[in-house]
């Protein structure tokens, strides 16, 4: 035996056992009961509530910001935030609200009506001094505010162009969450990444693609909030965000792909909260060229869409069958009694051959994956099975999620490489929001909306726009209604499902609850028994 | 030697402006959009215009390759617009993330590449070999986010043994304990394949070394084995060994990707699949530009070592 082979083992043995001796204490730092650990799909690209349009932005910005109205806790209702009170003028045109005393920002600047007409200002007039801090994608929410006024410093007026009955319902929206002046000015462009807000928990630190962390507000007016610190990690692979959940290392996790969630539901240890949510996922069908122009086929693969087995088992259970175009979690204007299309293939089948389109060829987009799109390529498939029973011969295109927006946005066209099918999602937080921008005739790609079908019907334009108008909440939600039916029978959609919003909680969290906006506010959350 | 090395440096100028070009056009020619990346799907045409002006899109790509090059020239990176902040800090922060990790790895993968393939050469045929062998083959299979996640099950979930991901503990100091206990399994996983490649290079340098002539006047001189095997053939086998572990270098900067990924070690590779996914072009070019420039280094440190390790090439 030479000398050198032991050494050399010897040495390989040394390295190991420095490694395990490393391992051996890695347990040692664990994180103590009053901070909450928080998995997310994405690193957040902004916390600039006026500058994101991403869900993994809005979870941290609910707990950083408030606005003046906020949704009802598990619901869609509006309740007071940061205005206490409200009225709403005779004509419908002047919301006029009554701030809280005594609100400070996070940086020690008061809460009034000048911090109220700042943030307004910036998302809507171009010459504002803080509009280079844009740009602010969803301010067109607000499109239909002519002027906001600071009327004395506890009092704020909001002037509209014309009644505009989702105006509440999009002041909830992140978009709408109130920024303090000094700060946006003094930060610029980097704000969003030093946000400063009235919520219940500050910002801390920031460190890129490690964690965002927030510490608890002690001045916050609504009480302060349960845990001491909440900590937010990008996790981007599935796997690990299962991986770091099943070792215990995070105590939420939202966002658990079908797979993973059913190894959660029936494990010790953990619980899944889920939350149906105001979302659509529909096909786009083109109603300006190819066969779908004719309502018989567009009819045709609507029946030949087999809902239930997408949402039970390509999806799992993440997702409930689609009637209409507006989701269950609008309570209020939900249809109960809508009867939509059910699964019919044999119905399909007749309405082909009535329109002589057996055997059509259609090509159907498909992305690879994009925000609320759930899993579009199994979802595309299965939708090309369903189709082919009825005689249908559907050719999917795939695309990657940007490149499918540029495809999608432009709208499906007339020409050779025209498509007759395309997936879209679309989450909203007003039942208004999916028709006006995405089948309303004055939404066409050329006029900067997103009906890339192409369809125009005058009289869901004039329902959309009464229903806008419309300061009476029940005949609204008639006139809603009206539309929505209207769209289900006409069939420039073939709607397929509304997904859920599913977070896995660790045993010991207490008081974790998803809202429907697909957020979740963490002020009452806390780990295990509290004082 | 001076001289060989400016030669070489003034080399890697056309290089990497040709790399730079080329990234320049990848970027531009995909399809996809900047700006609706940044705005999302419900962005207005005019809103994608407004971006397309301010981050200067609607130029013709000469204009835009010219004024980013003159940029770089002094130092400015530009400002990523998916992450709202300057590229330089972003690419810097996120490559000694990466240097971290791939540098701890290319110790390990030469550390056991080396002692396996020696202790393999010296019992040829022998348990080590073929146990070498065998794990050699195992390593070079074994695709890395596979044994990433299989090591993360085994390790992290059932024996709680190491933390499952990240760079740093979530809560507490950042130590060097910290820090070298989230290293451990990311480093191991992405040193297998480098490792199995050193050893099998090692082994059979040494196997050649050792039938050469002054192995075997240094036995006849009577040395002891140990001597002869460490200073006289391992190190003539070194320099057969050397480039190879500058280009596995190489490979493991490529392999960081996936494990990075699996891992969620804050890295460049994982850096540059995101900023692929949002279109963040000045991003992409930075990451890419600073990347490439090592690689090219890397490989320069690499004929060098062997410059200094081989008494045959003039030094």
């Amino acid at each position: 035996m030479s000398p050198a082979c032991p050494a050399l083992v010897g040495l390989v043995l040394a390295a190991l056992a420095a490694a395990a001796g490393v391992a051996g204490r890695a347990r040692a730092a664990e994180v103590p009961d009053d901070v909450l650990v928080v998995g997310q799909s994405a690193e957040p690209a902004s916390l600039d509530p006026g500058v994101t349009t991403a869900t993994n932005d809005a979870r941290i910005l609910v707990n950083l910001y408030d606005g003046l109205v906020r949704t009802k806790p598990g619901s869609l209702e509006i309740e007071p935030a940061l205005a206490e009170s409200w009225s709403l003028s005779e004509d419908g045109r002047r919301y006029t609200f009554r701030l809280r005393a005594g609100v400070r920002f996070h940086d020690g600047s008061p809460l009034d009506a000048r911090a109220v007409t700042f943030t307004f200002g910036r998302l809507l007039e171009p010459a504002h001094p803080a509009a280079a801090t844009g740009p602010f994608p969803l301010a067109f929410l607000f499109r239909a505010v002519e002027r906001v006024e600071a009327l004395d410093p506890r009092t704020v007026r909001f002037t509209l162009r014309q009644p505009f009955a989702p105006f509440l319902a999009n002041l909830a929206t992140p978009t709408g969450l109130i920024v303090p002046p000094g700060a946006v000015m003094a930060r610029g462009k980097d704000f969003g990444r030093n946000p400063v807000g009235t919520g219940p928990f500050r910002f801390e630190a920031w460190q890129s693609s490690r964690k965002v962390t927030l510490a608890r507000n002690p001045g916050y007016w609504g009480g302060p909030a349960a845990s001491r610190l909440v900590i937010f990690r990008p996790l981007a692979d599935p796997n690990t965000r299962a991986t770091e959940m099943l070792a215990g290392d995070v105590d939420v996790v939202a966002e658990m792909p079908p797979d993973a969630l059913a190894l959660f539901r029936h494990r010790a240890g953990f619980s899944v909260a889920e939350a149906v949510g105001p979302h659509l996922w529909y096909l786009i069908l083109n109603m300006r060229a190819g066969p779908l122009r004719d309502r018989r086929v567009r009819e045709a693969v609507n029946w030949a869409i087999d809902r239930r087995a997408l949402a039970e088992h390509v999806l799992q259970g993440t997702a409930v069958p689609a009637r209409g175009i507006i989701a269950p979690a609008f309570a209020g204007t939900y249809d109960p009694d809508l009867a939509g299309y059910g699964h019919d293939p044999a119905r399909a089948r007749a309405l082909l051959r009535e329109a002589g389109a057996e055997g059509a060829r259609l090509t159907l987009l498909v992305a690879e994956g994009g925000s609320g799109m759930l899993d579009p390529v199994a979802m595309g498939t299965a939708i090309q099975a369903d189709l082919a029973r009825v005689g249908l011969d559907v050719r999917l295109v795939t695309y990657e999620w940007n490149a499918y927006l540029a495809r999608v946005n432009r709208g499906l066209g007339e020409d050779a490489d025209m498509a007759d099918m395309a997936e879209m999602a679309w989450m909203t937080n007003d039942p208004d929001q999916l028709p006006s921008l995405a089948l309303a005739s004055d939404a066409l790609p050329g006029k900067g909306g997103f009906n890339a079908g192409g369809y125009a019907n005058p009289d869901l334009d004039r329902l959309l726009d009464e229903a806008r108008r419309s300061t009476d909440p029940a005949r609204r939600r008639d006139l809603d209604r009206a539309a929505e039916r209207l769209v289900v029978a006409d069939a420039p959609f073939a709607v397929v499902v509304h997904g859920k919003q599913a977070a896995v909680v660790r045993e010991a969290v207490r008081g974790f609850a998803l809202d429907p906006t697909f957020t979740a506010r963490l002020a009452g959350v806390r780990k295990r028994e509290g004082p | 030697m001076g001289r060989y090395l400016l030669g070489r440096l003034a080399a890697l100028v056309p290089v990497l402006l040709g790399l730079s070009v080329i990234v320049f056009l990848i970027m531009a020619l995909i399809p996809g959009d900047p700006a609706l990346a940044l705005l999302g799907p419900y962005a207005t045409p005019e809103a994608v215009a407004r971006i397309n002006r301010d981050l200067g899109l609607d130029r013709s790509l000469p204009v835009q390759y010219l004024t980013w090059l003159s940029h770089v020239l002094t130092g400015d990176l530009g400002r990523s617009h998916s992450l709202n902040r300057p590229v330089l800090d972003e690419v810097a922060e996120r490559f000694a993330a990466t240097l971290i990790l791939a540098g701890a790895a290319l110790a390990l993968a030469a550390l056991l590449g080396l002692a396996l393939g020696v202790a393999a050469a010296l019992r040829q045929s022998g348990w080590v070999d073929r146990l070498a062998t065998l794990g050699v083959l195992v390593g070079l299979s074994v695709p890395s986010f596979w044994l990433g996640l299989l090591l993360i099950l085994l390790v992290s979930v059932r024996w709680r043994l190491l933390p499952v991901s990240g760079m740093h503990a979530i809560y507490g100091e950042e130590t060097l304990a910290d820090l070298l206990r989230h290293l451990a399994l990311p480093a191991a996983t992405l040193a297998v394949v480098a490792a199995g490649v050193i050893a099998r290079l090692t082994r059979a340098a040494m196997l050649e070394v050792l039938r050469q002539d002054f192995v075997r006047t240094a036995r006849a001189k009577g040395l002891g084995e140990g001597r002869i095997v460490l200073l006289h053939a391992a190190r003539a086998a070194l320099v057969t060994v050397i480039p190879v572990i500058g280009t596995q270098a190489g490979f493991v900067l490529g392999g960081a990707v996936y494990v990075e990924t699996v891992f969620q070690w804050p890295g460049i590779g994982r850096m540059l699949v995101g900023a692929i996914a949002t279109r963040d072009v000045l991003l992409v070019q930075g990451g890419v530009l600073v990347v490439a420039t090592t690689y090219v280094l890397v490989n320069l440190a690499a004929d060098l070592l062997q410059r200094l390790a081989d008494p045959r090439i003039g030094g």
